[in-house]
């Protein structure tokens, strides 16, 4: 698992002789070891999840967010190192309050999300800073031109923008199932969104080794008359109903091949 | 000294409006401009008159700035003071529009105007029309006053010129009317306001927004719809 930087990796200021940068490729590592993020364009909204490991019984399950509210339009959403996403979303509130005061305009996603790419990437240049150690995920709304979008940014500093991306232990795994939705032609609803969204991480959960976890589901869409919110306990719980129903079809479904497969070997 | 005592101090709140606020030599676009939409862009007018005291630094000077491709800016009072701000916003546009990708509309004009006008409004004198077409509004009238309010509005006039045709264009505006009969009003309502005030004459410049282009247009002082020869 360790790779050898060879005294390359000290210092954010410092090329390796093969072109990387080890302390933004060892920022990912810390990104890769935390709960899993998922956001996904809808044809009428965003939709944000992160998964958070209650870690220990006494924790207050609700306090701790990972999703945040940065400007009405618009949410973000962070995994990773939590305190890092959150000096990457007090500069994204900073951007937007002062966007609104100079251009009396709500920040529209794109330019949020290129403001952050350029505050997370200042932070790989420095030798006196770290890298930060987390991925935010920013979903809005564009007031001007009425286009919603959904914009991912990592700790290189990167930015692009998506029909669905996912971040964090189970991006893999995650980022296969989206691909199976084909959500780049044939987007869905927001309310569709978040019951794949659930199906997905409980997919992903393993009861035996993972500690129990809780998501968080945020999204912005015509329902909430483009702001960002919480997704409402209630479609929640019936999202996670229908996922447990999904996957335990999925699961005898499997079972009945593996019969099959049993009795074509002689 | 606080603002209400060098108010109190200053006898000079006692004399015409364009010779408060300007230092001595400074000149003035003492003037009047007015904006009006119509459906699908705007209509800009303002005479060409620039004065410092009873002389006439320039009889044909343009008080129509362009801020944006489709934006436009009527400029009264300080001509330094306006043509600084105009140069500030048309920068900060600029700067906007790479970062969007897009064309920036007439309200985030107007509003960085009139951040500009209210923060500094102690050392300026400026009253300005912001008017123009974009995609989101169409076409939109924006006034800024010397205090640095922002207010939109269906048609604007402003410069010491205005006071005199308040009444004539109340009657003559309505809601609905086609370009031609836009720059009539325009040109009507100015014409009318060069010939009473002092500091507003010369010639009437006009310039009509659209979304396929802009026209610049002038109407010299012996062909004005309402002149001294009309009476």
């Amino acid at each position: 698992m360790a790779s050898s930087g060879s005294g390359y990796d000290l210092s954010s200021s410092t090329f390796s002789p093969d072109g990387r940068i080890f302390q933004v490729e060892y920022a990912n590592k810390a990104v890769e070891n935390a709960g899993t993020c998922i956001g996904i364009q809808c044809t009428d909204g965003v939709v944000m999840g992160v998964t958070k490991p209650l870690l220990h019984k006494m924790l207050l399950a609700n306090s701790g967010k990972r999703i945040h509210t940065v400007s009405d339009t618009c949410g973000i959403a962070m995994t990773g190192f939590v305190p890092d996403g959150r000096q990457v979303i007090n500069r994204g509130r900073d951007e937007a309050t002062s966007y609104k005061e100079t251009y009396g305009q709500s920040i529209s996603p794109q330019v949020l999300s290129d403001r952050c790419a350029t505050f997370v990437h200042y932070f790989t240049l420095h030798g006196s800073l770290r890298p930060f150690g987390a991925t935010v995920v920013i979903g809005g709304y564009n007031a001007e031109t009425k286009k919603h979008s959904l914009h991912m940014v990592e700790p290189n500093g990167v930015a692009f923008q998506y029909y669905a991306c996912a971040a964090g232990k189970g991006r893999q795994p995650a980022k296969t199932e989206l691909e199976k939705l084909e959500l780049h032609k044939t987007p869905v609803t927001c309310e569709e969104a978040v019951k794949q969204i659930v199906r997905i991480i409980h997919m992903l959960h393993d009861a035996n080794k993972d500690k129990p976890f809780e998501l968080e589901l945020s999204w912005i869409c015509e329902a909430t008359q483009w702001k960002h919110a919480g997704v409402p306990q209630a479609t929640q719980k019936a999202a996670v109903e229908w996922a447990k129903e999904q996957l335990e079809e999925e699961e005898e479904d499997e079972s009945d091949d593996d019969d099959d497969e049993d009795e074509m070997e002689e | 000294m606080s603002r209400v005592e060098r108010y109190m101090n200053n006898q000079s709140h006692m004399e015409g409006a364009e010779s408060r606020g300007l230092k001595p030599g400074e000149v003035s676009t003492g003037t009047t401009i007015m904006a009006v939409p119509f459906d699908g862009g705007v209509v800009l007018g303002a005479d060409s008159r620039v004065s410092t005291g009873t002389y006439i630094a320039n009889r044909v000077s343009d008080k129509i700035a362009q801020l944006s491709e489709h934006i436009f800016c009527c400029r009264s009072g300080s001509a330094a003071d306006t043509q600084a701000l105009t140069d500030y916003v048309k920068h900060y546009l600029s700067q906007l529009a790479i970062e969007t990708g897009r064309q920036p509309t007439v309200k985030t004009a107007a509003h960085i105007m009139k951040r500009l006008c209210y923060e500094n409004k102690d050392n300026l004198m400026a009253g300005v029309i912001i008017a123009g077409w974009d995609e989101v509004e169409g076409g939109s009238v924006y006034n800024i006053p010397l205090g640095g309010s922002c207010i939109k509005m269906p048609f604007a006039i402003g410069g010491s010129g205005s006071t005199y045709i308040y009444g004539l264009v109340d009657s003559s505006f309505q809601e609905g009317l086609d370009e031609g009969a836009v720059r009539d009003l325009v040109k009507k309502s100015v014409a009318h306001a060069m010939a009473r005030d002092g500091s507003s004459g010369g010639i009437i410049r006009t310039v009509t927004v659209k979304p396929d282009g802009n026209t610049r247009d002038y109407t010299s002082g012996n062909n004005l719809p309402y002149g001294p020869a009309g009476w």
